[in-house]
């Protein structure tokens, strides 16, 4: 589904990215931990398609070269990010952003647009499914939303959108518990065999309740090592720089 | 592939002409082209006697020079005074009768006469020029005691409230423009709203400039008597030009005991190109009367269009426990220039004002909001709320905001909001990580900001002017 060859990437001439290579399979889970700066959330960025880094290196996305892409076809053809800082739209209403946002990705994909009466039943059915309060969703978007309600309105676009892959930028960072288990229970009822999920974090915490296919360690632009879900509990205990 | 469509939006979507003969009186401005007008119009002695005086006056006064956007000298000798479609000396009964070419052009504006007959339940009174050509709803309106027609018709057919109420609200005498409207305004509507009565419908009016050269002067007036209630629409667009077409119109509204008026905009003329060539000097002059106690005035006004917006539509709250308001969306993007706000001048006891105003400036566009509270000394208990936003888009554009505070008596209230902002490029990021295109994101964030004023646009109306509101900030990112 997406492979990424010898990816660099600078900004305002520092380098981040130094050759990074991954590869996803449909319906695997992948976690990238490493400390700060290391170049986590450049890679978010630049999946995502923001602008303003120097790019080098090769993307695919099955069968698209995924950096030639606008950033709102990349959301068309099934990329998502969790925002780590999800930003405040003022005068916005939730569920208006979500239905425009909805059926922008529909008519990009030449499927019907879902009138007012269908939305309104899918974003009912999701948000029982993800246990989500949905008064949130007639306040104006992410105004006043406290962390919690933030990441929590993420996964629920997220799974409106059901997008191919989804990239969650420190989804649990400013979590308590509770909130951390029920983001990770919408993670996890999204999970299937088509749907990809790239995790980045700091901590191994949230991978106690999404269960990751491969861990990644990132440090110094690249990938340098790979292992499965004991990775992340000897990261916890040793830190990064036993690596 | 992208870069080139979005070159093709901003062009400007009504920029086209109808072809039909024009009558039209000499250029200039003189004595003799007053009396064509008056003429041409059938229009009894004491109308003309009425322009010649506000001519009279005319010739004594000077443009006023204090706003901010400059324009070039206007030689008011070079233009046309009077134009109107030929057809319409021949007054059509019915929308049958009407010109297909003029019926082809609210088609192209997307104001087809028949559908809206059918759908909506507006009675349209459109403006042509400056002859009114077509009058629906007429019978359901008649039965309730309500006038709506052209100002020509109600000069002729009913000569005492056109008496009595023309220019009560802006005196012949006002300013420059106000002065020059009256000498030789062509048409415009009239509605009197009887005693008690709450009009089932929106009225609406549909402007548009079409042939070259002409000043465009609409008169239009509303009288809301005791007790009643009126919602009038306005919206105009213009036809692409390259000369500066100079718009002063004039707006009265007068509302006696407990009577409202609700009065909507969309402004929309041509703004001229991309480059500042061209386009509508739009000086306008609205002003209305709250003249019987617990009467309401509310303006609601989007302006997106004309190279320059130089605007207050204002409130005199003479009325003990009146009310005024004043929405206002101003979006100026290339070379556009706004100048708008209102005035509310306190006059009677307990009257309560509220303005709120939403600027927008993208490339290289000049938006200023300045606004007059003045709360007279016998004004006890009066109130007034200011909140004015502005939007900044790109850097080199401007926003201003400069508010005027009479106060003149210590049993008054003033509260005054200001913010300037900026569309953060991670805001759109966001958006277009959902799946928007670059000018959907603005659009939809523009929206937001402006919400609180588009809540008060009547309903057909808010969905029309949500889209310009994003047509008219295309290419304006990027």
């Amino acid at each position: 589904m997406l492979e990424i060859n010898n990816l660099e990437a600078g900004i305002d001439n520092k380098e981040i990215l130094k050759g990074l290579c991954l590869k996803i399979n449909p319906g695997e889970v992948h976690a990238i931990m490493g400390p700060n700066g290391s170049g986590k959330s450049t890679l978010s960025n630049i999946l995502s398609g923001k602008k303003g880094y120097e790019i080098k290196g090769d993307v695919k996305f099955e069968n698209s070269n995924l950096l030639d892409l606008e950033i709102e076809e990349r959301a068309h053809k099934g990329i998502f990010l969790a925002f780590q800082y999800p930003l405040e739209i003022p005068g916005v209403n939730t569920n208006n952003f979500l239905k425009t946002s909805l059926n922008a990705v529909k008519k990009a994909k030449g499927e019907k647009e879902l009138d007012a009466i269908e939305f309104l039943k899918l974003v009912k059915e999701k948000s029982a499914q993800l246990k989500f309060d949905q008064n949130i969703l007639s306040r104006q978007l992410n105004v006043g939303f406290s962390g919690g309600e933030k990441k929590k309105n993420e996964i629920l676009q997220m799974s409106i959108l059901n997008p191919k892959l989804s990239i969650l930028d420190e989804t649990d960072s400013g979590l308590d518990i509770d909130a951390l288990k029920i983001v990770s229970d919408g993670v996890n009822s999204l999970r299937n065999t088509n749907n990809s999920f790239l995790i980045i974090t700091h901590y191994q915490r949230l991978l106690n309740y999404i269960k990751p296919d491969f861990v990644h360690v990132l440090k110094d632009g690249k990938i340098i090592k790979t292992g499965n879900f004991e990775l992340a509990l000897e990261l916890e205990k040793q830190g990064y720089e036993s690596l | 592939m992208r870069d080139k469509q979005i070159e093709d939006l901003k062009e400007y979507k009504y920029g086209f002409t109808t072809d039909i003969e024009n009558i039209r009186a000499p250029k200039g401005l003189n004595e003799e082209v007053i009396k064509f007008i008056s003429k041409i119009k059938k229009e009894p002695d004491w109308m003309l006697d009425w322009r010649l005086k506000a001519f009279e006056r005319l010739k004594n006064l000077k443009e006023p020079n204090w706003q901010k956007p400059k324009y070039p000298k206007i030689n008011y000798q070079d233009l046309y005074y009077y134009s109107a479609p030929k057809s319409a000396s021949d007054k059509p009964k019915s929308l049958d009768e009407l010109d297909p070419k003029l019926l082809e052009t609210y088609q192209k504006l997307g104001i087809p006469l028949q559908e809206q007959k059918r759908l909506n339940g507006i009675a349209v009174d459109a403006v042509f020029d400056s002859v009114s050509v077509a009058t629906t709803f007429k019978d359901k309106l008649t039965e309730k005691g309500i006038i709506f027609c052209s100002m020509s018709e109600a000069i002729q057919k009913h000569p005492e409230l056109v008496k009595k109420y023309l220019g009560s609200v802006i005196p012949v005498t006002d300013h420059y423009f106000a002065t020059l409207n009256s000498a030789v305004f062509t048409d415009g509507s009239f509605v009197y709203i009887p005693e008690g009565v709450r009009c089932p419908m929106e009225l609406s009016t549909y402007f548009r400039i079409n042939a070259s050269e002409t000043g465009q002067f609409e008169r239009t007036l509303i009288i809301a008597d005791k007790g009643s209630y009126v919602s009038y629409l306005e919206g105009c667009t213009a036809p692409m030009r390259d000369e500066n077409q100079l718009h002063a119109a004039n707006v009265e509204l007068v509302a006696l005991d407990d009577a409202e008026i609700k009065y909507s905009t969309v402004q929309n003329w041509y703004p001229g190109d991309k480059d500042g060539k061209g386009g509508i000097y739009n000086f306008v002059t609205k002003r209305g009367l709250c003249k019987g106690v617990n009467s309401k005035i509310s303006w609601t006004q989007v302006e997106t269009g004309s190279a320059i917006t130089w605007k207050y539509p204002s409130c005199i709250l003479q009325g003990d426990n009146s009310v005024g308001e004043f929405y206002s969306i101003a979006i100026t993007n290339n070379h556009q220039k706004a100048d708008t706000g209102t005035k509310m001048i306190h006059i009677g006891k307990n009257t309560k004002s509220k303005i709120i105003s939403k600027g927008i400036s993208a490339g290289y566009a000049d938006n200023t909001y300045r606004g007059l509270v003045d709360i007279f000394p016998k004004a006890k208990n009066a109130r007034n709320f200011t909140q004015c936003d502005s939007l900044l888009m790109g850097n080199k554009c401007g926003a201003h905001t400069v508010p005027y505070i009479k106060n003149r008596n210590s049993d008054s209230n003033i509260e005054h909001e200001a913010t300037t902002s900026k569309i953060s490029e991670e805001q759109l990021y966001y958006c277009q990580q959902r799946g928007l295109n670059s000018e959907e994101a603005v659009g939809l964030i523009v929206n937001g900001f402006c919400k609180e004023v588009l809540q008060q646009l009547p309903m057909e109306f808010a969905v029309e002017a949500q889209k310009l509101v994003g047509i008219s900030l295309e290419g304006s990112v990027g």
